[in-house]
């Protein structure tokens, strides 16, 4: 059984003090650790910002892509390798703005990916622009007077595609996150986790204290069934835009078939196994007979 | 008209089944031995417009390589054909209409004219024995009557084509077809110079360069492909969703060609063959893509098949405008390779090649191919697509034994021909590494090191030795010291090599210099093969001159002359020979 230590390399990370990256960075060893995955077994697909240089700072085969890119990137591996848990870890611009896109298609399409949006609320990498879930107001270099867009609202626009598996955690909340990244990673289809965070450099209005004032656990009472879906929509709609942000397993079906369930070629196991002729040699004169 | 051949035009409305009915008759035309080709010309919508179809039939031993601007027999499947091509036809030409079609608006200029036009039931027949779907299939068996081809040879593709409709649908069809052949027959009899009859021939086949191509990424061992529609792509990825249940195959119809490109690279880093493709913006989209494939080492192999630009263009017609944007495309300097096939055999070969070269050097691969490839019809001998002669090379690989004798795997290891063997990404404990697009080390992590930088991008850039040692020489065609050189690439190399022909069997001394390999650039070769040449002219379906100006730039030979084409429609031998004669 794997342990910590095999999730470790010798790379220090060049994130901030104080980062949320950083728990965010423990919250996976140790639910890859939770899960009993060796470091082989996953794939970690990132894009572009600092949470996305996250796999040069474990020991897993990680593909380090664009802005905006890890999710098709990922599906590719995973219609590739069936045997791999794929899992995509980017950042709010990456998977809300630049990949927007690929976001939507990834919910309705349900391929068994964890898809890890670690979400601050801002541009740090790039310096300090606001981002598609900065709120209206925020002031940045690229807001002088302030955001006048509303913010994007990624758990809702999930439930809305059709996503399998929606939940939200934050980098102070280790445990939590740990937790739903263990049952992500258990997912039959498209789990997405909108993980909030820190920037303790570009995003000072919401630091520590703000998490600690606003958030709260959807299953705090005991009586929230994820599996209702107008009941998550409901939870969904209430951030961005109210006081409160809850977080949480909001909305999961087992019931639905992942995407590569439904693909035939897949039924003879993982394609990267397969052989790439995988008919009698003969058998391919009929392409050729087909076009008499 | 020439002996022994007949251009036919089949001209009605979008919605009317003109193309189909052009590839079955094709079809049939090929069943009888005879050398055929179609070429589609149409618009882009889906229902009214003007849409034509030319075919090419010849009974002779010699392939025909491009249709005549002129027309033989001309099925106007409505009033609008016969006005749009009674100024194309050949004398004494066959028009073939429906008796119900209202001719009045141009019957002085059909009266002035010499043409035979018959004027048929062809619509009753269709509706009698089935419905007025049928029309077209009844016109094509007048049009076979009044050319001297057996109708045998129609019933035959009727029989195939519409199995999957039913015994009733291929029973009306073949019943459509023998009233109007035998009316046809009795009341006209043979109105060409000459019957086309069949010839004892070898097995051929009747297919587009894009079927072929789509057949060799299959007989090829590819395993993905994910792409998005956009004309003149689409059927690639249409042959290969039809077909991936059966061969192994997985294809993926993506959100648009950025995730296309992006779900191909993933499946190659995961060690599967992989391959897409798009046209002029979809491949556009796709360049960001390409930038990843380079820095990150993975094989990718990437159709582009051109239509004119900028932009949307004329969607559903052809150019040769993007040789340079497939040499050029991508941010950052790396090595690639760009084929330019010019035959269905071609194109057949060029995917499996294009495959192997992609792994064996862990490269981008572009087969360049064009509208006109994607939707003409040739017909070629079923022996030129021999199976046998497709390999698979994957290139290097580190096998589980040797990483169990490795302290470490190194991904990215420098190496003396910039290649560093690969590993399927978590199919050993050893094989655990890291990926990126940024700069990295030789075990794959992120660095700025200028001693690594330089390192790395050396090693990547190294790779261009081997990759040039896989491109072919230019081939020449025609008598070696000929008074004109006729240099092309891609689809001029039919019209202009049937030009060269016809120029010297007149008296003429021309031969042709036709490019394959574009990239890297066959240096020495081409000031081989042009450098003693008389008079030199290059030939290109664009305005710009992308060939002329790389045959400058690299082989240092001036050009003089040069034919460019863009009015979106291909070139014929005839619009050669008329070019060269100015």
């Amino acid at each position: 059984m794997a342990t910590l230590q095999e999730y470790a390399v010798d790379i220090r990370p060049t994130w901030c003090s104080g980062c949320g990256d950083f728990g965010i960075w423990n919250a996976l060893k140790r639910a890859f650790v939770a899960a009993e995955y060796d470091p082989q077994d996953i794939v970690m697909v990132s894009g572009i910002g600092c949470g996305s240089k996250m796999n040069d700072y474990m020991r897993v085969n990680g593909l380090h892509t664009l802005h905006g890119r890890p999710v098709p990137v990922a599906q590719g591996v995973r219609l590739a390798n069936t045997a791999r848990k794929v899992i995509c870890v980017h950042g709010d611009g990456d998977g809300y703005g630049e990949g927007g896109n690929h976001f939507l298609h990834a919910a309705r399409r349900n391929m068994g990916i964890v898809d890890l949006v670690e979400n601050n609320h801002v541009y740090a990498l790039t310096r300090g622009q606001y981002s598609p879930t900065s709120y209206k107001g925020f002031k940045t270099s690229t807001s002088p007077f302030g955001v006048l867009e509303k913010p994007v609202n990624p758990l809702g626009l999930a439930l809305s595609q059709g996503a399998t598996f929606v939940a939200r955690g934050h980098s102070l909340d280790l445990e939590q996150l740990q937790h739903l990244i263990v049952e992500a990673l258990d997912h039959r289809g498209y789990a997405f986790i909108d993980v909030m965070q820190v920037c303790v450099t570009y995003n000072r209005e919401m630091l520590y204290d703000w998490y600690r004032e606003h958030t709260y656990k959807v299953d705090e009472n005991g009586d929230y069934d994820p599996s209702d879906w107008d009941a998550a929509m409901k939870k969904a709609m209430e951030f961005p835009g109210g006081d409160r942000v809850p977080t949480g397993i909001i909305y999961r079906t087992e019931d639905v078939p992942a995407y590569e369930e439904g693909e035939p070629t897949l039924e003879a196991g993982p394609l990267v196994d397969q052989p790439l002729r995988t008919r009698p040699w003969e058998d391919y004169q009929i392409l050729l007979d087909e076009q008499m | 008209m020439p002996a022994n051949e007949i251009s036919f035009r089949i001209g009605g409305e979008a919605g009317q089944g003109v193309e189909s009915s052009g590839a079955g008759f094709c079809q049939a035309l090929t069943r009888a031995g005879l050398q055929v080709i179609g070429v589609p010309s149409y618009f882009e919508r889906i229902r009214g417009g003007h849409n034509h179809y030319s075919i090419r039939a010849a009974n002779r031993e010699k392939p025909v390589w491009s249709v005549r601007e002129t027309v033989d027999v001309l099925l106007a499947l409505n009033a609008e054909t016969v006005a749009e091509h009674l100024n194309c036809m050949s004398p004494n030409g066959v028009i073939i209409v429906d008796e119900d079609t209202d001719l009045e608006a141009m019957q002085s200029e059909l009266d002035e004219s010499d043409v035979q036009l018959l004027s048929v039931p062809i619509k009753e027949i269709a509706v009698k024995h089935g419905s007025d779907v049928m029309t077209n299939t009844a016109a094509l068996a007048v049009a076979a009557a009044v050319s001297g081809f057996d109708v045998k040879y129609m019933m035959s593709v009727i029989e195939d084509n519409f199995r999957v409709k039913g015994d009733k649908i291929v029973n009306a069809n073949q019943a459509v077809a023998q009233e109007a052949y035998d009316l046809a027959t009795d009341q006209y009899g043979l109105l060409v110079s000459e019957a086309l009859g069949d010839r004892e021939s070898p097995p051929r086949l009747s297919l587009h360069c894009n079927t072929a191509f789509a057949m060799g990424t299959l007989v090829g061992g590819c395993k993905f492909v994910a792409g998005y529609p956009m004309t003149p792509w689409s059927s690639v990825l249409e042959y290969l969703s039809g077909h991936a249940a059966g061969w192994g195959m997985v294809v993926k119809h993506a959100e648009d060609e950025i995730a296309a490109v992006n779900m191909t690279i993933g499946a190659a880093y995961a060690g599967v063959r992989a391959m897409t493709g798009s046209s002029g913006g979809g491949f556009d989209l796709m360049t960001e893509g390409i930038s990843l494939a380079a820095m990150t080492e993975t094989p990718l192999v990437v159709l582009l098949a051109q239509r004119p630009g900028p932009a949307t263009g004329l969607s559903t017609r052809t150019a040769q405008g993007d040789l340079m944007l497939a040499i050029y495309a991508a941010h950052g300097e790396f090595p690639r390779i760009v084929l330019a096939p010019h035959t269905p055999e071609e194109h057949f070969f060029a995917a499996a090649r294009a495959l192997n070269i992609a792994e064996k050097y862990q490269c981008l691969v572009i087969v360049l191919t064009d509208h006109y490839f994607a939707n003409t019809v040739t017909c070629r001998d079923r022996s030129l697509f021999d199976l046998d002669a497709i390999t698979v090379e994957r290139g290097k690989w580190i096998t589980a034994q040797e990483l169990d004798d490795m302290d470490e795997y190194d991904r990215f290891a420098v190496t003396d021909d910039g290649v560093s063997p690969r590993v399927i990404p978590g199919s050993h404990p050893k094989a655990v590494f890291l990926t990126t697009s940024n700069e990295h080390r030789e075990d794959g992590h992120i660095s700025e090191d200028p001693y690594v930088v330089v390192d790395q991008i050396s090693k990547r850039n190294r790779k261009l030795e081997g990759m040039r040692s896989e491109i072919r020489p230019p081939l020449r065609e025609g008598p070696e010291n000929a008074d004109l050189t006729m240099v092309t690439w891609g689809s001029t190399y039919g019209p202009a090599l049937e030009a060269m022909e016809i120029l010297n069997e007149n008296g003429g001394s021309a031969n042709m210099v036709h490019f394959v390999d574009m990239w890297p650039f066959p240096t020495r070769a081409v000031q081989e093969a042009l450098s003693d040449a008389k008079r030199i002219v290059v030939i290109e379906g664009n305005i710009t001159g992308p060939l002329a100006h790389l045959i400058e730039t690299h082989a240092d030979i001036p050009i003089q002359e040069r034919i460019n084409k863009y009015d979106g429609r291909h070139f014929t031998y005839e619009y050669i020979l008329a070019q060269l004669e100015d």
